[in-house]
């Protein structure tokens, strides 16, 4: 496994990801950001973030040995 | 002309059903699972499509039309991360255990898990009854859809079967390899179409934060969450897409995959699919309020989208975007009716009597006489049931929902029982009946004020059961956590060869 991300930060990013679903902060805000009311905006955007984490999931911390189970064998 | 488009659709959706027949091996493995073959590409839009029913297109336009822009972050962002984690940590297992030990149901792998026909048995029941009002939502929302888009020509009983008849002949036709190459070609035309119809109606009205702005004027109160959406709903309906994690029909589509590496590309891409499918649900939802029903009078809630369409984009393109809310509604129910239809087949047809006697021929048989038998009863049901779509798929989640200490459980914790999978479940059904009696009449989702949904009380609940009722217990036989924990075993093994030579 390539070790730029630890698998440990990026279930670190998860949970992060999920605390900041919770945008209490934007609840009552009318602004519009790019024609979109900005509460809307910041969870379309959230979305974005999300596939970059998943991005760096696949790529980082990548079950491999669930391949090799799958025929029968054990990772060594 | 819209009913030209539509008819055109369909007769293409049964077209694209029936060339990949041509690839039909003629097993049981094929006609349920396509003989583990799919790719990533067929992967992603196989679990996308089954996932985007009534509940997202139709259902999340009419909530967003009474509730505001707050549902896009209650169902769709939510869903963007919870989803994909879910298919990470138990799809990539499942998979793998479905391919080593040659699953074709969840239920076949539960009961192996745990030793337990009891215990399978109990889920066929559980999952059964949470299925039916999962598929009902998709053949409500095909007959409204229809029955406003043709402004009434077409009525709703007559819509519902016209779907039925299309999702039943290719279903049965080509089982689990017809309905994904059906899914791939309704989701490309949902999405293609479903973003043509977008940019034509806010081009119409000036540009999306023109829209927005006449919103702002007449409906303030839909651009923020405010009094509509509780913090603490936003909170615990997080807990809704954890739901994926016990849907029949997803850990039939996991079986599908060619290799654990197939979901790489479904993980990365599903936050963007949700995001592109609801955002112009939402939009075009809020935008209703304000345009079509100021009043705030709406007929029901359902058809906000719909008639934002034929109001704005009436013609050829309304027949287009029908053609694709009709995609997304059928993509679901026919891996929703083949799920179900696998589990008569695997868990009670062949485990109970006839396992030695029925060939790959009959499996493939018994498989579509159930199809037709699930079709042709919720067809019946659906021209009784009455009731807001998104209020009935809520429920159905909740239940699914409240299920996953049980999955999880069976992958990663090796001292789990089947008496703690009992547990889990029979709170599950009392606590889901409890709630569901008390609040359903009352049209309440949350319990009290303050906005809890009560899948999280129920979760918290299934999950203790689950400890409570496997710590009380025997632990589960060695040779049981050999099968379903090989890597550990190995490990095991190793560390006390290295004891015996130290």
């Amino acid at each position: 496994m390539k070790k730029t991300f630890p698998k440990w930060t990026l279930y670190l990013g998860l949970i992060v990801l999920y605390v900041l679903h919770n945008d209490l902060w934007l609840w009552n805000d009318r602004t519009l950001v790019f024609g979109l009311p900005i509460g809307l905006a910041y969870h379309f955007g959230f979305s974005i973030v999300t596939a970059v984490l998943m991005l760096l999931l696949v790529t980082y911390a990548w079950p491999k040995h669930l391949e090799v189970e799958a025929e029968g064998g054990h990772e060594q | 002309m819209t009913m030209t488009v539509i008819f055109v659709y369909l007769a293409l959706v049964l077209a694209v059903g029936t060339l990949s027949h041509k690839l039909f091996r003629g097993t049981g493995e094929d006609y349920f699972v396509a003989s583990r073959s799919f790719g990533p590409f067929l992967l992603l839009m196989s679990l996308f499509g089954a996932n985007m029913t009534a509940f997202a297109i139709l259902g999340a336009s009419g909530e967003a039309y009474q509730e505001g822009i707050g549902v896009f972050a209650l169902m769709a962002s939510s869903s963007g991360l919870i989803i994909p984690t879910v298919f990470y940590f138990i799809g990539t297992r499942v998979w793998s255990l479905g391919k080593r030990h040659g699953y074709l149901s969840q239920i076949q792998y539960f009961r192996q898990r745990w030793d337990s026909d009891g215990v399978g048995l109990l889920l066929f029941f559980v999952i059964s009854a949470l299925m039916i009002p999962y598929i009902l939502v998709g053949l409500m929302g095909s007959g409204i859809t229809l029955n406003q888009i043709t402004n009434g020509q077409l009525p709703v009983w007559l819509g519902g079967l016209i779907v039925c008849a299309v999702t039943l002949a290719y279903v049965t036709y080509g089982g689990m390899r017809s309905t994904v190459w059906v899914n791939t070609f309704q989701v490309l035309i949902f999405m293609t179409f479903g973003l043509a119809a977008f940019i034509v109606i806010f081009r119409k009205l000036g540009g999306v934060e023109n829209g927005m702005l006449m919103v702002a004027a007449k409906h303030p109160e839909l651009l923020i969450r405010g009094d509509k959406i509780k913090p603490l709903q936003l909170l615990s309906y997080t807990c809704i897409p954890l739901s994926v994690g016990m849907f029949p029909h997803m850990f039939l589509h996991w079986l599908t995959a060619k290799r654990a590496s197939t979901f790489r590309y479904t993980l990365v891409f599903y936050p963007l699919c949700i995001a592109a499918v609801w955002l112009p649900s939402v939009l075009l939802g809020v935008m209703s309020s304000s345009i079509n029903f100021p009043d705030g009078k709406m007929p029901a809630a359902n058809v906000a989208l719909v008639k934002m369409i034929s109001v704005h984009a009436p013609g050829i393109l309304a027949g287009f975007l029908a053609a694709g809310v009709l995609s997304a509604i059928m993509n679901s129910v026919d891996s929703q009716v083949l799920a179900i239809s696998t589990m008569f087949t695997q868990d009670i047809v062949r485990h109970y009597g006839l396992h030695e006697k029925i060939s790959e021929k009959q499996q493939v048989w018994f498989g579509r006489l159930f199809v037709v038998v699930i079709i042709a009863a919720t067809y019946l049901l659906s021209l009784f049931v009455n009731r807001s779509i998104f209020n009935i798929s809520v429920w159905a989640f909740t239940g699914f929902a409240a299920m996953f200490p049980v999955v999880a459980a069976a992958i990663f914790w090796k001292r789990s029982t089947k008496y703690g999978a009992y547990a889990s479940i029979l709170s599950v059904v009392a606590l889901w009946l409890y709630f569901f009696l008390t609040l359903f009449p009352k049209r309440e989702e949350t319990i009290g004020d303050a906005g809890l949904m009560p899948v999280a009380i129920i979760l918290i609940v299934s999950a203790a059961a689950m400890v409570i009722g496997s710590l009380l217990t025997q632990p589960p036989a060695p040779a049981t956590l050999e099968k379903f924990f090989p890597a550990d075993s190995a490990v095991a093994a190793k560390r006390g060869s290295r004891k015996i030579h130290a």
